[in-house]
């Protein structure tokens, strides 16, 4: 398969970091970046969607590079980095497009040449060999770049099929922006690491990422969804400084979307302040 | 599998079924306590063409999907709360994955309100209601939904909203189709309580009642091979999706009374390749219609 690439880390003692949904937010993603470390993530892995929503795109990149985080393609990635007129994020409502395009223009007017290159050159996937286990790093879902896998509406019968369709024992993606995990009966299963770009709607402003740890008892793999404060004010002031929809800072700074809701499933909706 | 097949014509395109995303299920068949002149398929209260479904033949569809790994369901009629085990239906489908039912409201008081959020709240799927109106005022809906429709209609709406329930409101855009008359509907349903409106327009299906109210498809409305565009295939909602009512199985829930359009009596059957032939499916083309919410 395209773009499809193994890895097999040497030790059955370890700790991987996976987030998502970058958002533009380098201060999110400095955040996180020291705290996998700081919690022994010996690789980091990035499940796509650099840009969007925050200020200074290019202030993303180095960081990915310099701290050697493999990154799979998101469809924001494939737009920004083919020039297409949007981000095929998948929105069907009016005003969530109006927002999107506003902060996909933006994105791809200060992405450098350079950087759109890296990021068509991404994979669509990446994948890992865990305590046994066969993990899967997509963006939407392992089928479709831009397929929205919510808490609410992705169901036993459905995740099993993804898994068998898709030579998979574990999942992981993000793409909805909302972090949750399921696990089977038989140990097998899907994460969304949620999005480290944006706070999950929950009131809060801190963002979320997920550690992969082996349980030295059990030798099988261990999922943890971990959240991370971060200078909000500060990103909240150059989305301000850079002529950013004050919709967007009211997220940053409260923590309740304002923008793509009408994706939200009832349930997901519910919870929403909007 | 042709769903209309006219020599005349050049060869439609033939789809494949990419994977069974999505169930549909004509609970209440045909009959419906409206007989609203855009209906598709001529729903009304006289119309047992397709008859209610029972709990077993419900039970049996949602089975063979669930094994199939369907991610999502929906409920639909004529009027999914006329039937008499519309609760008992819930359940099974909720406990399979997550369930729409597409609804007049007529029929949804305080104490089915009540019912519906807690079946919300309990459930680990998503639940959720789509109430169909399509104007903003008795003048503008009760041409269409028939007399006295509206205010049933926003009587079943608000009793939901006191419940704490936000129904998405469909609306189909027979006549105007403009951001001033859309935000028409999102004041009417702040002013219901619904404080977030999710709303889902549609364009009419010029087929069933609506045809006689409107009006037929031109002999040029049709699919052709070649016609679907870079990427359309995976889009179509019958690419993914199929419709069970107590007759059989069909593509898609707009074509049930359409002649050809059963494709068998198991869900086996309904998993082949189907020919776009028929002209509703020029409307899904140039309009990019899915039934989904």
């Amino acid at each position: 398969m395209s773009g499809r690439s193994t890895d097999t880390p040497g030790s059955d003692r370890f700790t991987i970091a996976v987030f998502g949904g970058v958002y533009n937010n380098y201060l999110a993603l400095e955040a996180v970046l020291e705290d996998a470390q700081a919690r022994g993530a010996v690789s980091k892995y990035c499940l796509g969607d650099m840009g969007g929503f925050g200020p200074h795109p290019d202030r993303v990149f180095p960081l990915l590079r310099d701290h050697g985080v493999r990154c799979v393609q998101g469809n924001y990635d494939h737009s920004i980095g083919h020039g297409l007129d949007d981000c095929a994020c998948g929105y069907t409502d009016p005003r969530d497009n109006h927002f999107a395009q506003i902060s996909y223009e933006y994105t791809r007017a200060n992405t450098s040449p350079e950087n759109c290159e890296w990021l068509r050159a991404l994979p669509p996937e990446l994948r890992l060999s865990l305590a046994g286990r066969r993990v899967l790093l997509a963006h939407g879902s392992p089928r479709r770049v831009n397929e929205f896998l919510w808490e609410s509406t992705t169901p036993d019968p459905f995740i099993e099929r993804l898994l068998a369709e898709h030579d998979a024992d574990l999942v992981l993606v993000t793409h909805t922006g909302i972090h949750w995990s399921r696990q089977l009966p038989d140990g097998r299963g899907v994460i969304n690491v949620g999005a480290i770009g944006r706070p999950a709607n929950d009131g809060s402003t801190a963002v979320w990422y997920c550690l992969l740890h082996v349980d030295p008892s059990t030798k099988d793999l261990v999922h943890e969804l971990v959240s991370v404060a971060y200078d909000h004010e500060r990103l909240a002031a150059e989305m301000r400084a850079e002529g950013l929809p004050e919709e967007f800072v009211e997220t940053i700074n409260t923590g309740w979307w304002t923008t793509c809701l009408e994706i939200l499933p009832a349930k997901e909706r519910h919870r929403s302040r909007y | 599998m042709h769903l209309h097949a006219q020599q005349s014509h050049p060869p439609a395109p033939l789809l494949t079924l990419n994977a069974l995303d999505t169930l549909w299920l004509q609970v209440t068949g045909t009959l419906c306590n409206l007989a609203c002149r855009h209906c598709f398929i001529s729903c009304g209260p006289k119309n047992d063409n397709h008859p209610f479904m029972s709990v077993s033949q419900v039970a049996e569809a949602i089975s063979g999907a669930r094994a199939k790994g369907v991610r999502d369901y929906y409920f639909t009629g004529g009027e999914p709360f006329m039937h008499p085990d519309i609760f008992r239906l819930i359940d099974i489908a909720l406990d399979a994955g997550p369930l729409t039912i597409l609804t007049n409201g007529i029929l949804i008081g305080a104490d089915e309100a009540a019912r519906c959020r807690e079946i919300f709240d309990s459930s680990r799927h998503s639940f959720d209601l789509r109430v169909s109106l399509d104007g903003t005022s008795a003048a503008a809906n009760d041409p269409i939904r028939g007399g006295g429709s509206f205010e049933k209609i926003m009587a079943g709406i608000r009793a939901l909203a006191d419940a704490g329930l936000n129904p998405v409101l469909t609306v189909t855009e027979v006549d105007e189709a403009t951001p001033e008359s859309r935000e028409k509907f999102r004041t009417l349903l702040a002013a219901a309580g619904l404080q977030r409106p999710r709303m889902k327009f549609l364009a009419p299906f010029r087929i069933g009642r609506e045809e006689r109210r409107g009006r037929s498809y031109e002999r040029f409305e049709r699919l052709a091979e070649g016609d679907l565009i870079e990427g359309e295939e995976e889009l179509l909602q019958c690419a993914s999706s199929r419709m069970v009512t107590a007759k059989g199985w069909y593509p898609c829930p707009i074509l049930i009374e359409e002649s050809g359009a059963r494709m068998g009596g198991t869900l086996e059957d309904a998993t082949r390749a189907i020919r776009l032939d028929h002209p509703a499916c020029y409307t899904c083309h140039v309009e990019g219609v899915s039934c989904r919410t």
